[in-house]
Formats: C-alpha cells, structure tokens, sequence
C-alpha cells in the first residue's frame, strides 16, 4: 500500500482546494490520520472506497471524540534593552487564547479485498453547541449505521444523510450526551450501609446542610 | 353509501407494484407488531426486537439496544490504563481472555512495549482456548434455539467446563480471567497446568466427533438451518461483519492471517470458508475453526518456550504513555474485537473506545430476517452469536 503521504497527494489532486491534513500521530503505533473538511467528506469516501488502488471496503470503527474549548497560555519572551544602562532585561508576556470546541468523528478503513490499512480519517464539526453536523458515511459503509447511531447518541454529534438516526443505547426520552466531557451525572445518591469517599462526597452534595448528615444517620438493626 | 353496499365490504387493493399496502386488505391479514423481549429466552440476554410480522413472515425487523448499558467507555475514561483491565473481562463474558488480550494489544502500540515469547505463546494458547469455548457454547445454543432441548447445550457445556477449571486453576477466575498485562502475562503456567491444558486439547477433537456425529448430519438441523438467513458476502463487508459470520459467506479475511498479531505467522492452521452464507454455514465454520483451533494449541504447547512472561521494562501502576492514540485489533471468537485509545499524557486514557464485534454484527439482522419466519428468526440471531455485554457495553 501507498505511504499516507502519497495518499494525500493523490487527494490534493484529485480534489483540489480542499483543506486535507495528514493528522500526525507522535505514538510508537504511528497510526497518522487524514483530517478531511466536512464539504468534501462524501465525495472523498465515495473515493476511497473506489479506487482501485486503495478498495478500503470495510469500514472497522466510527467513533466520536470531544475535544471541549480549552485555554491555551502562550508564554512569549523578549527581550528589553535597559534604560539605566545595564544588561538587556528578560521579558515574559503571556497571553491566554481559548481554542473553540469540536467533536471530531474517527473512521477506521481497512481493505478486504487487498488486505491493507488502516486508513484513518477524522471530520471535524465546526463546534460544540449548534454546528454539529457531519456527512454519514452510512451510505457508503453499511456498517456505520448502528456505529454512527451510537456516536449521535453519546456525543451528540448529528448525521446528515443517515437513513435512521435515533438513540441506540440510551433511551429515547434521555436529554443529555453522557460521553461528552462536560457531562454531570444526575445526582442519585443512595445512603449505603457502609459510605465512603465517593459516597460521603456524593451525600454532602446531595442533602442541604441543615438535613442529617449521613455519618449521623442511624446504622441499620442489628440482625438477630 | 348504505350500510349493505357491497363496496364497503371489498374496499380496493394498493395500485399494482405499489408499496403501499390496503389496509383493510381481504386477502392478507393485517400487520402485527411483536416486540421480543428484552426477557426471552432466545435472545441470549436482555435484547430487543421489534418485529413486524405479516402472518408468521417478517416484514421489518428493529432491533433495540441499551438494557445493559453502563456506559463502558466513560467509565474506561475515569480509571487508569491498568484499571480499564478487569472491565474488559465483562464486555464479552464468554471470552474474557481475548478481550484482556485486545486490550493489552491496544496498549502496548500505544506505549511501544515489546512482549516476551512464552507471554505470546501463552495468549495465543489462551485465545485459542477461548475460541474452542466460545464456539462450543454457540453450536450448542443454536442446538438449544431449533427446539433440541437439553442434550447438546450439556454436552457442550460438559466440555466448556473442562476449559473454565483450566482458566480458573491459571487465573483464579472461572470467567472474569483478568490475566493480560501490557507487556506480558498476570501468572506464569505450571509444567502440570500445562499438562492439563494439553490433556483437554488433545480430547477435544474426540468430543468434536461425537458431537458431529449427532449434530452435523442431523436432518431436522439441516431443514432448520440451511437456507435460511442466508447474506452476501457484498453486504457482508460493507456493513463491516467480521469473524466466522464474514467466513461463513466466503471471504478470507482473519486477523490472525492478514495482521499477523502476536506470534501466529508462525503457526500452521488453515482459514475455513463457507459457500453459501446461511445458518448452517455458519455453524459449520465454527466447528471447523475449533478443529484448526485444536492443530494451533498442539503447535503451541509443542513449541512453547521457557523464560520471562513479563517484558522487565514494563509499567503497569503509575503507567502514563506518551500522548498519541492507537487502533488494536485482534481476531475474538465473535469477530474483529478492537480498542481504540487517545492519550494525553495522563494516568488516564482521553479516549478509550470498544469496536465491539458482535455489536457490528446485527446491523444486518433485519436484512438476513426479511421474508423468514419468527422460529427461524430466533435461529438466525443465535448464529449471530451475540453477547449483550458486549453489545450494550
């Protein structure tokens, strides 16, 4: 099989002005990725799929990934002549950059009939909140249906061109997305026997401060 | 329109070649909507179907998912890489060691960590093992889902037992093996362990007769199975089937030949492939792959070497892999199990990700039930093999 980087020749060419990046993975694995712009998700797969050269015709794994907004902290160092005289004084600046949130998609190609790969591709949302849809790749590989599902259900991220988007795995009443990373799980404390920690902490959260506190509440009978 | 104008009594049929059909159709009854399960006894667990039957064939087949749901992948991301170990075992509980191996697969090209030959060796005894108990339990419950109650099931859960005291006497734990480490093995097998393990595959082949002799050749099995639920090997691969499903429809595609994990380009064994894709192909792989499973094990305990199970560079507690991610798969009893991780640096994994096998695998249910009937729905979804552990994760 071709090297990743002829491979993102090959799709430079064959589409051209299309924003594809060979995504660098620094793991002992190096497994590197191809991060594909939404607008030319479709067509890129359809060829993927096509090409003599590549045939990945089994599409292993569809997953999602969260990549919440985080504040980046730039520390910049100059350098600032003395007034007095005496030697070039060190400066550091810092300068704090919040980098927007994406969900990002992963599939992972493999062919069957060559018996290569895997080839990775990501597609990125445009953000978290109201921007988070991304072509499916259902209609190309039959076997992102249930996966694709799955990533809707847990992350949020929606499908376009899915023939049957629904929950899979929660129930179809449920409101949030448990796998993002800003998920707070509902408070369903439960007095046990025997609290510790996680369930001391979980009691002081869950019971205003005037109730009984838990460590107070009365043992239970002592069996016969 | 009076009450007695024959019209109303014959109201027109659908169009011809419509899809749609007439209501209140005088020559087919109406369409009956049966959900089966979560509790049934022949989906092997807490899985759903919604089937919609026209008579006794189906017409549209839904499954639903979630009853066992504990959210496997949050949980993998709250504990540590060593953590997540254990909880692999309750994915897919029938075969627990080759989800520990899977995992440890996926780990260690995450962290480069190289393993020790006689660690190889034993997982691949292990796996191979598990793919003997794992196929012997699925042939007897497809047994037990065509109607012959009873005997095959404990004939081969006789056999399975054999295994789970190996495992246990091994790993202290019948099921719940815990025994892969990233960079080798948890214990190290005894010289009798050894002698046991060679014992009971060395039997094995023996049962493997008596088995076939009352099952293979049966006619009820054969007029139960053959034909039925049958899949192409076009819409196998592309709705992602892997493992003696996708071999059963003709396509040579199994990890242990095409990746080469482990130690197994060493090994002799030949991949089974079926003709026609039905349920009776599939049962027949399964037992031909524990006959190649069976030549595997003689090779490895034949070949296996002394020396260290456990890479002496390796890090299971405070084991923090530099930021990256991975994609490890191997070949499971029910198909391409693999782990996908991301790493940040941390203790704990970013992002950890089960591609479970037989998850995947019922995206074609419907396709493969449409226009069969509920009785050999039921045995269509067992030559599935499903594990809802797995499935719902």
């Amino acid at each position: 099989m071709e090297s990743l980087e002829q491979l993102h020749g090959r799709l430079l060419t064959r589409f051209p002005g299309a924003e594809i990046v060979v995504v660098n993975n620094p793991a002992p694995s190096a497994q590197h990725s191809l991060l594909v712009p939404r607008d030319v998700a479709r067509e890129l797969a359809f060829f993927l799929r096509d090409d003599p050269a590549l045939a990945l015709d089994y599409c292993s794994n569809v997953t999602g990934v969260d990549w919440p907004e985080k504040e980046i902290i730039e520390t910049t160092k100059s350098t600032v002549p003395d007034p007095a005289g005496g030697a070039p004084k060190v400066v550091e600046t810092k300068t704090k950059r919040i980098q927007p949130g994406y969900f990002e998609v992963v599939y992972h190609l493999f062919s069957i009939a060559l018996k290569h790969g895997p080839v990775i591709v990501r597609v990125r949302t445009g953000n978290r909140t109201d921007d988070v849809t991304v072509p499916s790749f259902t209609p190309i590989w039959r076997s992102g249906e249930f996966q694709e599902r799955e990533v809707y259900d847990l992350f949020g991220v929606t499908f376009s061109g899915h023939p049957d988007l629904r929950r899979i795995l929660m129930w179809d009443e449920f409101k949030d997305h448990p796998m993002r990373k800003d998920y707070v799980e509902p408070d369903d404390y439960e007095w046990e026997p025997t609290p510790h920690g996680v369930v001391l902490e979980k009691a002081r959260q869950h019971y205003p401060p005037a109730v009984v506190a838990p460590a107070e509440t009365p043992p239970p009978a002592a069996k016969p | 329109m009076s009450a007695s104008d024959p019209s109303t009594l014959f109201p027109p049929l659908a169009a011809p070649g419509s899809n749609v059909r007439a209501v209140h159709d005088p020559f087919h009854g109406d369409l009956l909507e049966v959900s089966m399960g979560p509790h049934h006894p022949s989906t092997h667990g807490v899985f759903r179907m919604v089937v919609t039957l026209d008579g006794e064939r189906i017409v549209k087949l839904k499954p639903v998912f979630g009853y066992l749901h504990r959210n496997h992948e949050k949980i993998g991301e709250n504990t540590t890489y060593l953590g997540s170990m254990p909880y692999t075992d309750r994915l897919d509980y029938m075969c627990s060691m080759t989800n520990n191996w899977a995992y440890a697969l996926a780990v260690e090209k995450l962290a480069g960590q190289p393993v020790p030959e006689r660690a190889e060796y034993l997982r691949i005894i292990l796996a191979e093992l598990t793919r003997l108990l794992n196929h012997t339990c699925l042939a007897g419950f497809l047994l037990q889902d065509t109607g012959a109650s009873g005997t095959p099931l404990m004939y081969a859960f006789r056999e399975r037992e054999k295994i789970l005291d190996l495992f246990e006497s091994l790993s202290g734990s019948r099921m719940m093996c815990n025994y892969q480490r990233f960079g080798g093995c948890r214990v190290d097998a005894s010289p009798q362990w050894l002698e046991a393990a060679r014992r009971v595959a060395a039997n094995y082949s023996e049962f493997l007769d008596e088995y076939e002799t009352l099952i293979t050749g049966n006619e009820i099995l054969m007029a139960r199975t053959q034909g039925v639920g049958k899949l192409s090997p076009e819409l196998a691969v592309s709705a992602g089937v892997t493992g003696p499903m996708l071999r059963a429809t003709g396509v040579n595609y199994d990890l242990r030949k095409v990746d080469g994990y482990g130690l197994y380009p060493r090994f002799e064994f030949r991949v089974p492939l079926g003709d026609h894709g039905d349920t009776y192909d599939r049962y027949m792989i399964r037992v031909l792959e524990m006959r190649e499973s069976i030549k595997i094990l003689q090779q490895a305990f034949r070949d296996l070497p002394g020396g260290p199970i456990m890479d002496p560079k390796s890090k299971l507690r405070g084991f923090r892999p530099k930021a990256g991610e991975s994609y490890g798969r191997i070949e499971g009893p029910k198909g391409e199990i693999g782990f996908y991780l991301i790493s940040d640096g941390s203790p704990n994994p970013y992002r950890y990700r089960v591609r479970a096998p037989s998850f995947v695998n019922l995206t074609i249910l419907e396709d493969m039930c449409l226009g069969q009937t509920v009785a050999d729905a039921v045995i269509i979804l067992g030559s599935v093999d499903i594990v809802l552990g797995e499935v719902d994760r």
